[in-house]
């Protein structure tokens, strides 16, 4: 069937290119025009994961920045969501596009244009520092997903939990928050991969000092040794990708892309 | 906290619609605008300011116009500026094309199994840095299908192979976004698919309009205006993005985002404010595409309804 054809090419066209970064990971001189190595070797991943090797100390850079980053991006997306998706109001269209100008201006003219003041302000090469710089492009995501959860939102299930004798933090608790609940798991997703992504922000700001796995993978990728290179993509893929596997049955309910905004 | 007995008899039952007339609720968004507005807008005026030859730390205090000057005077800046909007231009159409299609390709696949569902968003999470160093290796000149190439007897050499990065056509920063966005396009659309539009679909089908009157007239326009604005994500994405090109691209001409990169660290301080007219100029390039383009789309969606 031509849908079953077509289902097989686009997994290839998906998987196909990360192909041959894993068989350099396991490769010992894996050169043109060799289709599969030689030898295989394990060098490279037992470099990779040594425990006094940076990978650990990326990876910790990444999962620490990552967390607090989808932490204050929902704090502060769940009420904007909420507002956007709930109700029309005059100027919203104009508040829409303003949370999402962070997402059409290119990241390397916010990097460059706060690169002073931050070294003035002391947040240069902090945690903090690349913490704050990740929320701008984080939370549009973040926003954008929640005001779409909000738009098929009944509201008025609060109003009545309300009437029969809920306090706020209990219609908070066992109304809003399981029927928003897809929508928030996929709205901080958005949020942890955006900030795992980052590269000339964290560069920038985290001058050398905030060590990413992005930002170790093209030095090491410069470095030229194409299976450390190989060992060092692979680790800094599969915890979004294991992310996303926990995440992903929620993207088909929570409606992502319903939004219309 | 507080007794809820009480709370519950102040409580007046709320109508979410209509609207009333003192609307509060842009007050919440403020915790997202005071997040997003300050670092934000710091970002772009901090620019602006230096671009303008406001740079203290090297003795510059005056406002001038002289970056920009030598900037739009400079050869590479058009180069680069022309290479920059073909790769957004191009990966925006072609993503928005293909993403359309193949979000109704596998719509049915999506539906019913979600363990395949999840090997069409497989990439999604992954960072474009990976991306573009895959792609290094798969159409490098030594890459994965020159290897192919050779082993079906195409190529003898390596250097026989086409020059599919770091080339002057972009193929290989062209190629890595769309592997990036004709997925995420397919899964905005599909999120629309699944929901609205199967009622709407199978109303027409039961009114007798064939399956391409259907794509016409109502598949289509309920597609746009959720893959409208994501487009435009891609867009600015393809034309902003820096590792991308870094990895993928020449050195001569750069996309603009490297181009600005390499003004900024320049160790001639002096051309500080020419890195920083050119961040202002790509942020309004961007920004004023944007706008038209949702203008348009809006334009085209009105003149659909009767």
């Amino acid at each position: 069937m031509g849908s079953r054809i077509a289902f097989v090419l686009i997994v290839v066209a998906i998987l196909f290119p990360l192909v041959p970064l894993v068989i350099h990971s396991f490769a010992r001189g894996y050169v043109f025009p060799q289709l599969l190595p030689a030898e295989w070797s394990t060098r490279a991943w037992r470099i990779v994961l040594a425990t006094d090797g940076g990978t650990w100390n990326a990876l910790r850079w990444s999962v620490v920045v990552a967390v607090a980053v989808t932490a204050l991006s929902l704090l502060v997306a769940l009420p904007a969501g909420r507002a956007l998706g709930l109700r029309a109001f005059r100027g919203k269209r104009v508040l829409e596009f303003l949370v999402l100008t962070p997402l059409l201006v290119p990241a390397v003219a916010v990097a460059i244009g706060l690169d002073i003041t931050f070294i003035r302000l002391g947040l240069s090469g902090t945690f903090w520092g690349v913490v704050l710089v990740h929320l701008i492009p984080a939370t549009p995501y973040a926003v954008l997903v929640l005001a779409g959860v909000f738009a098929n939102y009944d509201a008025d299930l609060e109003a009545q939990a309300r009437t029969l004798g809920a306090s706020p933090l209990n219609v908070f608790r066992h109304v809003t928050m399981p029927a928003i609940k897809p929508g928030l798991i996929i709205a901080g997703f958005f949020a942890f991969i955006v900030s795992w992504s980052q590269y000339v922000l964290t560069l920038q700001i985290g001058g050398g000092k905030v060590l990413t796995l992005p930002v170790l993978l093209v030095s090491t990728a410069s470095g030229g040794d194409v299976a450390i290179t190989g060992a060092l993509t692979i680790v800094s893929a599969l915890p979004v990708v294991v992310l996303l596997g926990l995440a992903s049955r929620h993207v088909v309910r929570a409606g992502l892309g319903t939004t219309g905004t | 906290m507080s007794s809820s007995g009480n709370h519950s008899l102040r409580t007046e039952p709320r109508r979410s619609a209509p609207l009333p007339i003192r609307d509060r609720s842009w007050l919440k968004l403020l915790p997202a605008l005071v997040v997003i507005v300050p670092l934000f807008a710091a970002a772009l005026m901090l620019a602006v300011i230096q671009s303008l030859g406001y740079f203290p730390l090297v003795g510059m205090r005056s406002f001038n116009l002289d970056a920009y000057r030598s900037l739009l005077g400079n050869g590479e800046f058009w180069q680069s500026l022309l290479l920059s909007t073909r790769i957004a231009f191009t990966v925006a159409l072609l993503s928005t094309v293909l993403g359309i299609a193949m979000a109704l390709g596998i719509r049915k696949i999506w539906r019913e199994s979600r363990r395949l569902g999840f090997l069409f968003q497989l990439n999604l999470p992954i960072p474009h840095v990976i991306g573009a160093l895959a792609m290094v290796h798969l159409l490098g000149q030594s890459g994965l299908i020159a290897r192919l190439g050779h082993a079906a007897g195409v190529i003898e050499a390596a250097s026989e192979f086409p020059a599919l990065v770091y080339d002057p056509f972009a193929l290989g920063i062209v190629a890595e976004l769309l592997w990036k966005d004709v997925p995420f396009i397919a899964i905005i659309a599909l999120g629309v698919l699944g929901t609205v539009a199967e009622d709407y679909e199978s109303v027409a089908a039961s009114l007798g309009a064939s399956s391409r009157q259907r794509l016409r007239h109502v598949t289509l326009p309920l597609l746009v205006p959720a893959v409208a604005p994501a487009s435009v994500i891609v867009f600015a994405f393809a034309f902003g993005s820096f590792e991308v090109p870094l990895l993928l691209g020449e050195s001569f001409p750069s996309a603009l985002p490297v181009l600005a990169y390499r003004l900024h660290t320049n160790v001639d301080l002096s051309v500080r404010p020419e890195a920083m007219a050119l961040a202002v100029v790509m942020s309004i390039v961007v920004m004023v595409t944007a706008v038209l383009y949702l203008i348009l789309v809006r334009r085209v969606l009105r003149r659909e309804q009767p």
